[in-house]
């Protein structure tokens, strides 16, 4: 195509950003993790990170996330799979969505509101005889709440994955005499599982890195690897520190998303069934 | 299609009670006369009326709008400009990889997008406030605004821009007449979707604004950590009401997308 001959000059926009805004930061990151407090090169953050706080806190990070992924899988899948068998079941994603289009802050707020010592969930609790309880600033209050905001964005891949399922498929493994369970075991997750390895991806990687519901949720009790960055760029102005646990981010970053990647053939395939 | 089970409805409908009730919540109170979330005193509009008058809250409501609207629409530019580019990128690899390096922000967690922003703004001297915050939701809006408009130019027959130039048409003419026209439903979900990343960001903001420069969610943080002010549940009241008419005004853009992209093939 002759348009292609000359450089496109419109793009050059677009490849500014990509030098400035996509390479130049990830380099920063790189690079700021080298100096120290006083600017001076050293090796010491990445030997400080890998003292027992800074271990001990990536266990705990790493721990917190893999239960809110868990939780989220667990209430996510029933709810997708039942969502693609109702009527207008696009509206009814549309209406699961919506929630997860709301300010992260105000849902965070909302929950200081009904876990508080006041609050419905502790009324809840006296009516039940159980009695009043601290909820706020356990770890409790602060796995729910993170789960509730990423429920959205688990049910919405495994719905898509589950919908692109061949019904033709379930009825071939019922009338081959398969139960429920082994069609669901043998059938549905194994054909549906690219949905749950995005919902791992759009969950776990978030989760490692949320500092917005340990503060206000957690009560600075629980630290995420999100939290710790939060507190060396802005609180303790430790840029080499804070960017050195990035750089670890970052790597368990790739790390996650290889090992939840999908070979794209595999999941085009399965998209065309239908 | 079977129609569902007992059990299934009480679940689906326990999801939805849950994932609704402290929107619904927070509403809700935003009408107590009392000053507090626990108990419901009397039905009262002077938590709005606050939110009116605090001249301070207003001028955050309007920098969170004006940066909310001049970096959707730059990086609505920037972003239909890129993805075309990358649709007449001849070389495979060559596109795999300014694709991966588009995603790379989308997949970024707001924490390093944010640390790694402050780091390139300092060395570079543009100052912390309402620069660096436009810079920066315009920098993370470009790659969704691509992601959106990718798919209609795929979608989209190459011959249409060859008849085009046959005709005589300059690449100008192809660009406005034939190209933009046919993805124009892209364009609008990218534009929407980047409106709706820009309001809704709290993490990437938070870092790079100064101390004179607020946005709304970064507000709405420090109030909340100061404790409930039921000032922030009106807010979040006309948060939720704006909202909801973007999610519909997307819905609506998407479904004509999707309506006209089936209609082409």
């Amino acid at each position: 195509m002759k348009s292609n001959a000359a450089r496109p000059f419109y793009m050059i926009p677009y490849y500014l950003w990509i030098a400035f805004f996509v390479i130049a930061p990830i380099v920063l990151i790189g690079y700021y993790s080298f100096f120290d407090l006083e600017g001076k090169f050293t090796l010491g953050n990445y030997q400080n990170f890998f003292s027992s706080v800074y271990l001990e806190l990536t266990l705990s990070s790493f721990w917190y996330a893999f239960l809110i992924t868990l939780f989220s899988i667990l209430i996510a899948y029933p709810t997708a799979y039942w969502l693609t068998k109702t009527k207008h079941k696009q509206l009814w994603l549309l209406l699961i969505i919506i929630p997860s289009w709301i300010n992260l802050l105000l849902k965070t707020y909302a929950f200081i509101g009904i876990f508080g010592l006041n609050g419905p969930a502790n009324k809840l609790m006296s009516a039940l005889g159980i009695g009043k309880q601290q909820i706020l600033f356990t770890d409790f209050s602060f796995i729910f709440v993170s789960v509730y905001i990423f429920i959205p964005f688990m049910i919405l891949p495994i719905f898509n994955s589950l919908d692109r399922l061949n019904p033709a498929l379930i009825d071939a493994s019922r009338d081959l005499g398969a139960s429920s369970w082994m069609t669901f075991r043998k059938v549905i997750f194994p054909l549906a599982i690219n949905g749950v390895k995005s919902g791992i991806q759009a969950v776990f990687i978030p989760a490692l890195s949320l500092f917005v519901i340990t503060r206000l949720i957690a009560g600075n009790k629980v630290i995420t690897l999100g939290t710790a960055i939060e507190q060396q760029f802005l609180v303790t102005q430790n840029w080499g520190m804070g960017s050195t646990i990035a750089v670890f981010l970052i790597l368990f970053m790739f790390i996650i998303m290889m090992a939840t990647g999908q070979k794209d053939k595999g999941g085009a395939a399965n998209g065309k069934i239908k | 299609m079977g129609k569902l089970s007992k059990p299934a409805r009480v679940y689906l409908a326990f999801v939805f009670f849950v994932l609704y009730a402290p929107i619904f919540y927070l509403i809700f109170y935003s009408f107590n006369s009392g000053g507090t979330m626990s108990s419901f005193e009397g039905f009262t509009w002077e938590h709005y009326a606050a939110v009116f008058n605090d001249t301070r809250l207003i001028i955050i409501l309007l920098n969170t709008i004006i940066v909310a609207l001049l970096s959707s629409l730059i990086s609505t530019a920037i972003g239909v400009l890129g993805a075309i580019g990358i649709v007449f990128l001849r070389n495979r690899k060559m596109r795999n990889a300014v694709l991966s390096l588009n995603n790379i922000l989308i997949v970024s967690p707001d924490v390093i997008i944010g640390a790694s922003f402050l780091i390139l703004f300092t060395m570079v001297g543009v100052k912390l406030g309402f620069a660096s915050v436009l810079i920066s939701h315009i920098a993370f809006s470009i790659p969704i605004v691509v992601i959106m408009v990718l798919p209609k130019l795929q979608e989209m027959s190459f011959s249409l821009i060859d008849a085009a130039a046959d005709l005589g048409a300059s690449k100008r003419d192809i660009l406005t007449r034939v190209i933009i026209p046919y993805i124009k439903p892209g364009i609008f979900a990218g534009f929407f979707l980047a409106l709706t990343y820009s309001l809704d960001d709290f993490a990437v903001t938070f870092f790079v604004t100064g101390n004179g420069f607020s946005t709304l969610s970064v507000e709405i943080y420090s109030m909340a950590r100061a404790g409930i002010t039921l000032t922030i549940n009106a807010l979040s009241a006309l948060i939720f009401i704006v909202t909801l008419g973007l999610v519909v005004g997307y819905y609506f853009f998407n479904q004509r997308a999707r309506t006209i992209g089936t209609g082409g093939q």
